[in-house]
């Protein structure tokens, strides 16, 4: 299923283009700290069939460089930024060398993911101000907003180039809660990575976690169980479905109608309490283990058909407004060949017209008929709004069928937290590594996994859908107003939590 | 005689100073109700008026004249004209002044204050906002003149009491078409000069998408508490102009205590009503496109100066 190739760097280029043009998509590239010398690794994934294709390249750690691959493939680019930041390893040729993720207070020369970094550094001198790219001409005006929001919102900042209303350009400066998260895997033990990655994006407890789980059950040669399987469907369909539902209603709070807001918030209320029944967290966390699932219970079909019924008619009701579909309709267009060349994933791809979803491309578990993965080709906030609306149909059928096949095992005690898995790592073995593909509810999640000789977490790298659907939201904003900016922001939804790790 | 008055002029300031933030706290409270929630309840806005007046004060440096003297400038105009405009009595001694171009002066002198402190913060949200302020206050001041020229014409006056005192007269004249196309034309106009929906969204916590909130960005402590009490105030004088306007009954005509007392619960019913109703309407309207603001404004005006030709062709066949 998963194939890995040894490859020479000049090589690289050559091979990465005949996998795109292959059909191939770039899922992550991480850098490795190995004894003597520094691992690149380039996974590219396919589907259906299921196809995960790795390149490792060896590189020499006193003159780490790589040629660029950013003419290639936009995503590989922001990639080889995050590991230059990083890693300090030099992708030559990149047509944007700037910093991404290291602020410019951090210290040149110091790579905090270097075996060797320590500490962080005190905060050094500015290293220039930021390049944020200045629109010149009549009337052209700028509007700086944030890192500190007015309402409950990550941080942050936007520039906006504005003449009148009609925003010119947008620049998105990010990594303002940059926590260290793949440091932090390193030297854990994969029983006590499972919280951190829980908490990767805090509103994508489930997804994160189960790419987490894949990716160390598939290092540790771990079975999980049929139903095991089926449950962590369910986790990751009720997850979809709570936030979707509070983004439809914080859509139409956006569009100043606020009293489908408070009708979207209380059927997540529902969810949420739904959802505490199930795992016992509001948001799902604990419910996806090492090896297994555990469930306290199954969903009530009637209960979710309720909440069904109620959804389809705040949908139906805010697309009935005129206004609100007014302000839906037409604004803030990402064209299918713009979310192709950027790697866009989840919702904001499928309401493109792209059709990708890895619960068909790298499916885990059967999901039998009930899937069906809707699909817009507008691109504007009201084929997004439709998409989630869709998706939201179709997780609450696929929970019921689910709930439905796994109440009798319920009853047996089968769903209990399995045991840790717990193959003892064979005297010298090393480099076992794990691969978790998972649709979550804002995109694709890839998390590889790289376990130590001790059966410790050598490396993690977890890859938010965010990372790959930022760079869309300024495309899609050029030439709309200002004030649909909140709008298109919330309909494209991104985590700043999850793309800043 | 003289002091029944000045105790209706008087009683017309407090009615509005006090009133203005129930009448705030009672739309909200209904709008959270019709919503489903619990709501704060009608004294939170006065709760918040006396948190921020016990803050200290602060201004943003570089910022000068404008920028200071903006609150007061928009209480003293508000209040000015909550003195002129007839709201519990037609007979006061200040009726002789409260011409209708003075009033609508007084309030778009309240505007221009607030957006030149807005452009005096010299930050992009002020900016910006006293930007979207001036291009809605220029399609609105228009309406709010044209709309009440309809009435003044069967009166032969544009003083407001006269008019007032004229419609309560002769209630006949309000249903009249020029009548109901005048309030139409009124009542939109007041929701763009308020910031309500489908205008402006007074309840937003997007920076980006506001109006009114935007030009006041920068203000804090005791100051951001003069400019939201002007705001409030604004509301409810010209909720108080528009039952006057067209619902003129009850209004003391004659200086009489009774009638002043019958005045004073009359308006605060008459008020109230109109803000719940507006509230009521703002939970199932959305606020719409920036761009739309000026087609629903030019629509509006487009009421106002149909009231004023039916109001001029009907009186000359009569």
């Amino acid at each position: 299923m998963r194939t890995t190739e040894a490859i020479s760097t000049t090589e690289l280029p050559c091979r990465v283009k005949e996998l795109l043009t292959g059909g191939h998509r770039l899922a992550l590239i991480a850098a490795h700290h190995d004894e003597h010398a520094l691992r690149v690794v380039y996974l590219f994934t396919a589907g259906p069939p299921d196809t995960r294709t790795e390149l490792h390249i060896h590189l020499d750690p006193d003159r780490p460089e790589l040629p660029t691959l950013a003419p290639l493939s936009f995503p590989a680019g922001r990639f080889e930024r995050e590991m230059r930041d990083l890693f300090g390893i030099v992708p030559q040729g990149h047509p944007l060398p700037h910093r991404l993720v290291r602020h410019f207070h951090w210290p040149r020369g110091w790579y905090p993911m270097h075996p060797d970094a320590g500490t962080p550094p005190p905060f050094g001198e500015q290293e220039g101000p930021y390049p944020f790219l200045e629109v010149e001409g009549h009337g052209v005006y700028e509007i700086p907003v944030g890192p500190v929001h007015a309402g409950l919102i990550e941080p942050g900042h936007f520039r906006f180039s504005v003449v009148g209303e009609t925003i010119l350009r947008l620049k998105a400066r990010l990594w303002f809660v940059h926590k260290g998260i793949e440091k932090l895997f390193q030297g854990r033990t994969i029983a006590a990575g499972l919280p951190l990655a829980e908490r990767i994006s805090g509103d994508t407890a489930v997804g994160h976690a189960l790419a987490y789980c894949l990716a160390v059950e598939e290092a540790t040669g771990t079975e999980v169980p049929d139903e095991a399987r089926r449950a962590r469907a369910l986790l990751l369909e009720l997850e979809r479905t709570h936030n979707h539902v509070a983004d439809l209603g914080m859509l139409c709070n956006d569009a100043g109608h606020a009293i489908l807001n408070a009708h979207a918030q209380r059927v997540r209320e529902q969810l949420l309490r739904l959802n505490r029944e199930i795992t016992g967290h509001r948001l799902l966390r604990g419910g996806i283990v090492p090896g297994g699932a555990a469930l306290r219970s199954v969903p009530d079909v009637r209960r979710l058909k309720a909440i069904g019924d109620d959804i389809r008619e705040i949908t139906d009701l805010a697309l009935g407004h005129s206004t609100v579909r007014d302000r839906f309709t037409g604004t803030a267009v990402l064209k299918t060949e713009a979310a192709q060349e950027i790697g866009c994933l989840g919702y904001v791809a499928r309401a493109s017209g792209l059709t990708h979803d890895a619960r068909v491309a790298h499916p885990f578990t059967d999901h039998g008929t009930q899937l069906d993965i809707p699909v817009h080709t507008g691109g504007d906030v009201l084929a997004r709004f439709l998409v989630r609306a869709a998706e939201i149909d179709t997780s609450l059928t696929l929970v019921e069928h689910l709930s439905l096949t796994l109440v009798e095992h319920l009853a047996d005690g089968l769903i209990a937290p399995c045991a840790a898995p717990a193959r003892s790592p064979a005297p010298g073995e090393r480099g076992r590594s794990g691969v978790g593909l998972v649709e979550g509810w804002r995109g694709t999640i890839a998390t590889r996994v790289e376990l130590a000789a001790d059966g410790t977490l050598a490396r993690v790298k977890p890859v938010d859908p965010s990372f790959f659907n930022w760079p869309a939201l300024p495309v899609a904003l050029a030439d709309t107003i200002v004030p649909d900016f909140p709008l298109t922001n919330k309909s494209f939804n991104l985590s700043y939590a999850g793309n800043d790790l | 005689m003289n002091a029944i008055g000045y105790v209706a002029v008087a009683g017309q300031v407090m009615a509005v100073v006090i009133g203005a933030p129930l009448l705030t706290g009672w739309m909200r409270q209904v709008r959270a109700r019709l919503e489903g929630r619990a709501g704060p309840g009608p004294l939170q806005p006065w709760r918040d008026v006396r948190k921020l007046l016990r803050k200290e004060p602060i201004t943003p440096v570089g910022t000068g004249p404008a920028f200071r003297a903006a609150p007061a400038l928009l209480v003293a105009t508000t209040v000015v004209a909550a003195a002129l405009v007839p709201l519990l009595s037609t007979d006061t001694p200040v009726s002789a002044h409260a011409d209708l171009i003075v009033v609508v002066a007084l309030i778009a002198l309240g505007t221009l204050a607030l957006a030149l402190a807005g452009l005096d913060t010299g930050t992009a949200f002020g900016g910006m906002g006293a930007s979207r302020e001036m291009t809605v206050a220029s399609l609105v001041e228009p309406t709010l003149l044209l709309s009440v020229f309809a009435l003044s014409i069967p009166a032969g006056t544009t003083n407001i009491p006269a008019i007032v005192s004229s419609a309560a007269h002769a209630p006949a004249r309000l249903a009249s078409p020029a009548g109901l196309l005048a309030i139409a034309a009124l009542a939109v106009a007041i929701l763009a000069e308020t910031g309500r929906i489908p205008v402006d969204n007074p309840s937003t916590h997007l920076e980006l998408t506001m109006i009114h909130e935007a030009m006041v960005l920068e203000y804090a402590g005791p100051d951001l508490a003069l400019v939201e009490l002007g705001a409030q105030m604004r509301l409810t004088l010209l909720l108080g102009l528009l039952s006057s306007l067209f619902a003129p009954w009850g209004i003391a005509t004659s200086a009489s205590w009774a009638a002043l007392a019958v005045a004073l619960a009359l308006l605060a019913a008459k008020v109230l009503l109109l803000g719940a109703v507006l509230a009521a309407a703002e939970v199932f309207w959305a606020k719409v496109r920036l761009f739309r603001v000026p087609e629903l404004l030019a629509g509006s005006f487009l009421l106002a100066l149909l009231a004023v030709t039916a109001s001029y062709f009907l009186n000359g066949a009569a």
